[in-house]
């Protein structure tokens, strides 16, 4: 690391003015954050990270996403921020249908419609993203590289579009059904049960979706894919189905987010996905993009990050922070923190 | 008359020459055909071409970036702040409340210079760190960019009047002005004319003349040696950089003539509504314009101001009167149910046609990169390259087991 630094900064001219620039910047940063913290004091500064790694737990089941479809077609997949916000929508007319009604249903009750509710959302979010994929993505596989880019736009914004026509431009109240008291965790440190809930299901879902990876044929058949498409398929894999299935996959993680949005912000609305997409997306570079692992750790800094600006400075500040973070790290570090340097296909 | 009818010949079946004729004849028309149909209430709709001509000129610009360069910018917008937000603090009594102290009122002639190389100096700020990057990860500098500029505006506070914004810009001017009939005035010269509302054919006429210039300097700047390198580069850059074409220099080039273009249009903007706030530049405003391109056809430029013209009129003019339209023919055909709210949902019919502007958006966007991607006035270049992608996509076997 200190090696690789060394090379950066005394490689050419300007490049290393540029670099010394950049590490100036993110030790002053580091430095007011810490010196906030220090006057904020103990219990404060825990709450924050509490929410923070809340925030950042939906950020990376949505990072996953993009990173996933990244590594495997090299492609943003910029309506993957509004399948989530589609997985909010859906799970939001979905309810009433499955008895969960505000104030009459809470519990031990609650667990099977909510789980039913996740897997119904999770399945119809990843049919639209299959959609997608094999509507505007699979047709110009062979196009040149800009032309999938403009189409993920489009879709992007025909979605919320939809979700607009669907359920109108304003804020929509989302059911609140999680716990509101402190779990404590020792020390007279406390945990919200709210974060403590969403930060549970993101992690079954994140190791569920590691082991499928790592373990299952169709795990093996999407690496192989990602790294190299003609010869996976000189293997016998069926490219097409690997990549539909990446794609189901990634929509499954982020309509599970999206439940997960809906209920610990109690609060949605059609173009929320947009820029929470590129948080999400932000997260995915920082981490590496293609990288599994990386998305879910760049997605919990990126939550911890946010909430810390949120916390100690101001809320009009965090979204020039983040998208700077996503600046500075394309510029300084292509390859995020986890990635390999690949060559440029 | 033999070379007229020469250039007639050779030019009867280049689909440029026509989409530039029938531009020019439609621009020098359209105000007389509007005010001659509404009966001299066209103001309305010649101000608002006025308007579409600032979008028009920022399709040019982008076309420069993505179409000439093939390099996908996500920020456009970005500029456009810049270059509105520039004019607004020289050209304006703004920077005399802010710690400064004293108000700058440049003239609009020098303003919309300043405002455009600002702008291009913020596109080669941006650019020279960022376009070694490859194309996707290019995008999303920029995007990121343009997410960043306008929210700063929104919270620089007293420099730039934070939410509201900057109000009550200095107008254009000029040393005289022909009035006529359009303006329900006797025909006559008027001295130290002021562009304002009452007038707005003036405006539309500066924004015919300042697009007409910029047409003519982005056509030879694309046909100069510097074209030819940012086709090179969008075709193949190894290549390109291989035969001697510094790619570097050649797209921060196109990045900032791009930005130039844009904050050119922001400065114009600015003068034409007296006012900015940060709200008028969103992601929106990138979408838009790249939509414009994608559809007039990338690389072309009068494909570009093709498509710049067909998306601002459907965006601006028959999607915000469609509600009414829809309205109306909904009662005459006897469905007036459709046109009440019931509160369970429906929010009404006008309602939803205004809501569905993000779905027609994303139809053309998808539509023409599937049905068309060389859109509806292609660049002769890139139709070639992209049938010559098409072939290469038949060869390549998709599967290769049964």
């Amino acid at each position: 690391m200190v090696q690789r630094l060394r090379n950066s900064l005394t490689s050419t001219p300007t490049a290393s003015a540029i670099n010394a620039v950049g590490v100036v910047l993110v030790v002053a940063a580091l430095v007011a954050a810490a010196i906030r913290i220090y006057q904020g004091g103990a219990g404060y500064f825990f709450q924050t990270i509490g929410f923070g790694l809340a925030q950042g737990a939906i950020f990376a089941l949505v990072a996953l996403g993009y990173t996933m479809v990244y590594g495997i077609i090299e492609l943003i997949n910029f309506a993957h921020g509004d399948v989530f916000t589609l997985g909010a929508f859906i799970s939001l007319s979905l309810m009433p249908l499955l008895g969960l009604n505000e104030g009459q249903i809470s519990g031990a009750a609650l667990i099977i419609p909510l789980l039913v509710l996740f897997v119904v959302t999770m399945l119809v979010c990843a049919l639209v993203n299959i959609g997608i994929e094999r509507i505007a993505y699979r047709p110009l596989r062979h196009a040149p590289r800009l032309a999938p880019l403009i189409t993920a736009i489009g879709m992007s914004a025909l979605l919320e579009g939809v979700m607009n026509v669907w359920r109108g431009p304003s804020q929509l109240h989302y059911p609140d059904f999680l716990p509101e008291y402190q779990i404590p965790l020792g020390g007279g440190v406390t945990i919200a049960a709210k974060a403590a809930t969403v930060i549970v299901i993101a992690v079954v879902l994140m190791v569920v979706l590691t082991l499928f990876v790592n373990r299952s044929k169709l795990g093996k058949a999407m690496r192989a894919t990602a790294q190299d498409r003609d010869a996976a398929q000189l293997m016998g894999i069926d490219i097409n189905r690997t990549i539909a299935a990446t794609f189901f996959i990634g929509a499954a993680l982020a309509g599970a987010g999206g439940i997960i949005y809906g209920l610990y912000y109690n609060s949605v609305s059609a173009f929320d996905g947009f820029t929470y997409g590129l948080y999400a997306f932000t997260a995915a570079v920082f981490g590496g993009i293609g990288n599994i692992p990386g998305a879910a750790i760049g997605g919990i800094l990126i939550g911890i990050i946010y909430s810390i600006s949120d916390g100690y400075f101001s809320v009009s500040w965090t979204q020039i922070l983040v998208f700077a973070i996503l600046i500075f790290v394309l510029v300084f570090r292509p390859t995020g923190l986890l990635g390999m340097r690949v060559p440029e296909k | 008359m033999k070379r007229v009818r020469a250039l007639l010949r050779d030019n009867a079946r280049n689909a440029n020459a026509i989409a530039y004729t029938l531009m020019i004849l439609g621009a020098l028309l359209y105000p007389a055909v509007v005010q001659f149909a509404t009966a001299g209430n066209g103001d309305y709709l010649v101000g608002l071409a006025a308007d579409g001509g600032i979008y028009i000129l920022m399709a040019i610009g982008l076309n420069v970036v993505v179409g000439f360069a093939g390099l996908l910018d996500l920020g456009y917008a970005a500029f456009f702040a810049i270059g509105s937000y520039t004019y607004a603090l020289v050209a304006s009594n703004h920077l005399g409340v802010t710690p400064l102290g004293h108000s700058l009122h440049v003239p609009f002639w020098i303003a919309l210079f300043i405002g455009m190389f600002t702008a291009a100096g913020a596109g080669a700020l941006l650019g020279a760190p960022t376009l070694r990057l490859r194309g996707d990860y290019l995008a999303i500098v920029t995007l990121g960019f343009g997410e960043i500029v306008p929210r700063l505006f929104k919270n620089a506070g007293i420099w730039t009047g934070g939410v509201p914004g900057i109000f009550a810009l200095d107008v254009p001017t000029l040393p005289g002005w022909i009035t006529g009939p359009w303006v329900n005035q006797p025909f006559g010269w008027v001295p130290d004319f002021r562009f304002t509302t009452d007038n707005l054919t003036a405006y539309y006429v500066l924004m015919i003349v300042l697009i007409a210039v910029v047409v003519v300097l982005v056509h030879n700047i694309y046909n100069s040696r510097l074209g030819r390198a940012w086709m090179a580069v969008r075709e193949d850059e190894t290549a390109a950089a291989a035969t001697g074409v510094n790619t570097v220099s050649i797209k921060l080039l196109a990045f900032s003539i791009g930005a130039a273009t844009s904050g050119f249009a922001g400065a114009f903007y600015g003068a034409k509504l007296s006012y900015v706030s940060s709200e008028n530049f969103g992601f929106v405003v990138s979408v838009t314009v790249l939509a414009m391109v994608v559809l007039g056809g990338m690389g072309n430029i009068p494909g570009a101001m093709l498509g710049g013209g067909v998306l601002y009129f459907i965006l601006f003019w028959f999607l915000p009167n469609a509600p009414a339209q829809v309205e109306s023919l909904a009662s005459a055909a006897g469905l007036g149910v459709l046109n009440q709210v019931n509160p369970n949902g429906w929010p009404g019919i006008a309602e939803e046609v205004s809501r569905s502007k993000y779905v027609i958006f994303g139809l053309i966007l998808v539509g023409i990169m599937l049905l068309r991607p060389q859109g509806l006035l292609p660049s002769q270049v890139r139709k070639q390259e992209l049938r010559h992608e098409e072939h290469e996509a038949i060869a390549a076997p998709r599967q290769l087991q049964g």
